[in-house]
């Protein structure tokens, strides 16, 4: 009795699970095929599932219409300076949180993460008048980097993958006579491997993908991330079906190749700090 | 002369100061960096969009105006269509989005360990695309004629293409409908790892007792998963009262203000009228809603969690 309950149970969830695994797929599916359809000639084009003939003329359109190279440049460059800022300093403070007595220590984390729950609207406009007006900063990567250079988010991530590392260890090397720095340095960090893999690939991924700040302090085109750059297309040119499509793809694709090699890390690197945080 | 209340004569001030350093410096070191940025590009601008939510704000020279700004804001009309909005794009989108998880998750749990992986990947696959991406993607997904994916579909079954996000019959609910299809890969992930944390002894002990499959769900499962239910709750709640970019893509806040959002609001006013002063009253009112949102769904949810 009990057993044919479970069989059934499994042949319903596997068949609602394929269906929504297609339903998850086939949009990330359709902007994949869109992208490599030529849509050039016609207003009506109606691009197949299963795509008749290739062609990559989207591609070559969206490249020649934009400055997506210069675009993805950006992105990179941002990205990359933004994650090594996060993994260190979140570290960094995550690791004093979690390891260091220090007076104050309390008051100063709990002040930083109630302030998560302020939504960004309203630091949006004071943030904006300072960098573009006080420090004359609009439209440079400064202007871009520095609010973002290490998030709360993050060195709670840090502080609790932090203590679960043996304080034992930092004890030792301080009777080494090892400096502060230098445990955190030669102890920590190669400890916190697992937890810095994590962190980095979630603040690249979240880097890559920022829409709202560059998009507000950016205003010349050389200035503009692969994200704010393929919006102001989408405006621009929001008839050329297989462009947006192929500029969609190329905004996306990075992170999704990221995602298949790096699959491991991200399945396991929701949890922690989530479960039971 | 030493008195026996006085301290020990070897410890004079300045040295107390040295070992306090010694002792903590390092400390208040490796927290200076996120402290600033944390004073500049928080606290600096929270204090500030106050000042200014009082203001008729300029550069030059901004007018202390009281609470007209809160005043004005209360009587207009797109305001409250904002909210009225957001309230309905919220309670469209979060409980459905966690029914929805939460069945998956149920059923992806009874798989192999190779299938879950599967699913888990897959169905984690969009929460890699950025938003852009995904509102471009649903844009062609929702387009009008009949090239639309939607209205394809829909025509599979004889019913006449749909202008989905042209008329404020449909477009509120268009961007529901893209959010209810979405990812849902964070939440399944967080889920699989929270039902792999009961412990089995409780469902053994439960099948001794003859409890039925139901009561095992009802006692065991869904009560030990609240954390997670929360969890997502909350921060569900948070990003959607925030949501932004598919707005701005694929609809503009319209037709009619069909699907103003209240970020896409303060947005408009802060940037296309510059009113600074009433878009800082509008956010303030937004953090308020969120702070208090979030703290009855803690009270109320957390209330009865035991570990």
């Amino acid at each position: 009795m009990k057993s044919t309950q479970k069989k059934i149970l499994l042949v319903v969830a596997s068949i609602l699970l394929v269906v929504w695994a297609l339903v998850t797929v086939i949009p990330m599916y359709w902007m994949l095929v869109g992208s490599v359809q030529d849509s050039a000639m016609s207003a009506s084009f109606k691009p197949q599932m299963i795509p008749e003939q290739l062609s990559l003329s989207p591609y070559e359109r969206f490249f020649a219409k934009t400055d997506a190279w210069r675009w993805l440049y950006n992105s990179l460059l941002i990205s990359i300076i933004l994650t090594v800022t996060n993994v260190f300093f979140a570290s960094l403070a995550g690791y004093a949180f979690a390891k260091l007595k220090f007076p104050g220590s309390q008051a100063v984390f709990w002040t930083l993460l109630g302030t998560m729950m302020i939504p960004a609207q309203v630091t949006l406009i004071p943030l904006y008048i300072l960098m573009v007006n006080v420090f004359d900063l609009g439209d440079t990567y400064t202007a871009i980097i520095l609010p973002a250079a290490v998030s709360v988010g993050n060195i709670f991530l840090m502080k609790q993958f932090m203590s679960t590392l043996p304080t034992s260890l930092i004890h030792a090397a301080r009777i080494d006579a090892c400096s502060e720095f230098g445990i955190f340095w030669k102890v920590i960090l190669p400890m916190a491997k697992p937890g810095i893999a994590v962190l980095a690939i979630f603040t690249f991924v979240a880097s890559w993908n920022e829409f709202f700040w560059p998009f507000l302090i950016t205003n010349s085109n050389e200035m503009r991330t692969i994200q704010v750059g393929l919006a102001s297309f989408v405006f621009a040119e929001s008839t050329d079906f297989g462009a947006m499509m192929a500029g969609a793809t190329i905004g996306a694709l990075p992170m999704i190749i990221l995602f298949f090699s790096l699959q491991r890390y991200f399945l396991q690197g929701i949890t922690i700090g989530a479960v039971k945080g | 002369m030493q008195t026996a209340l006085a301290p020990k004569p070897s410890v004079p001030r300045t040295s107390r100061v040295a070992r306090f350093w010694r002792d903590y410096g390092w400390a208040y070191l490796f927290i200076l960096a996120p402290v600033l940025l944390f004073l500049i590009f928080t606290l600096y601008p929270v204090l500030t969009a106050l000042i200014m939510s009082f203001q008729k704000y300029n550069i030059m020279n901004s007018t202390w105006v009281g609470l007209d700004n809160y005043e004005r804001l209360v009587k207009d009309e797109t305001f409250w269509k904002s909210i009225k909005n957001t309230v309905i794009f919220t309670v469209g989108t979060v409980p459905v989005n966690i029914l929805i998880t939460f069945v998956l998750s149920y059923f992806i749990y009874q798989m192999k360990s190779k299938w879950q992986t599967f699913f888990k990947a897959t169905m984690y696959l969009p929460a890699v695309a950025s938003g852009v991406t995904i509102s471009i993607v649903w844009l062609a997904i929702f387009d009008p004629t009949d090239s639309g994916l939607l209205n394809r579909f829909l025509g599979l079954f004889g019913l006449d293409p749909v202008i989905w996000l042209g008329q404020s019959g449909t477009a509120l609910f268009s961007l529901i409908l893209m959010n209810w299809l979405g990812s849902h890969g964070a939440g399944i992930i967080l889920y699989l790892a929270a039902m792999g944390g009961i412990p089995k002894s409780l469902y053994e002990a439960a099948d001794i007792d003859h409890a039925s499959g139901w009561t095992q769900f009802s006692k065991i499962t869904w009560p030990l998963l609240k954390p997670t239910t929360l969890y997502l709750l909350v921060t569900g709640v948070i990003t959607s009262f925030q949501v932004f970019i598919s707005v701005y893509l694929m609809t503009q806040g319209g037709p009619n203000f069909a699907t103003t959002t209240i970020a896409y609001l303060i947005y408009e006013t802060a940037f296309k009228f510059y009113e600074f002063g009433l878009a800082s009253a509008q956010s303030f009112v937004l953090a308020i809603i969120i702070i208090v949102i979030s703290v009855i769904q803690f009270k109320y949810f957390s209330s009865d969690i035991e570990y």
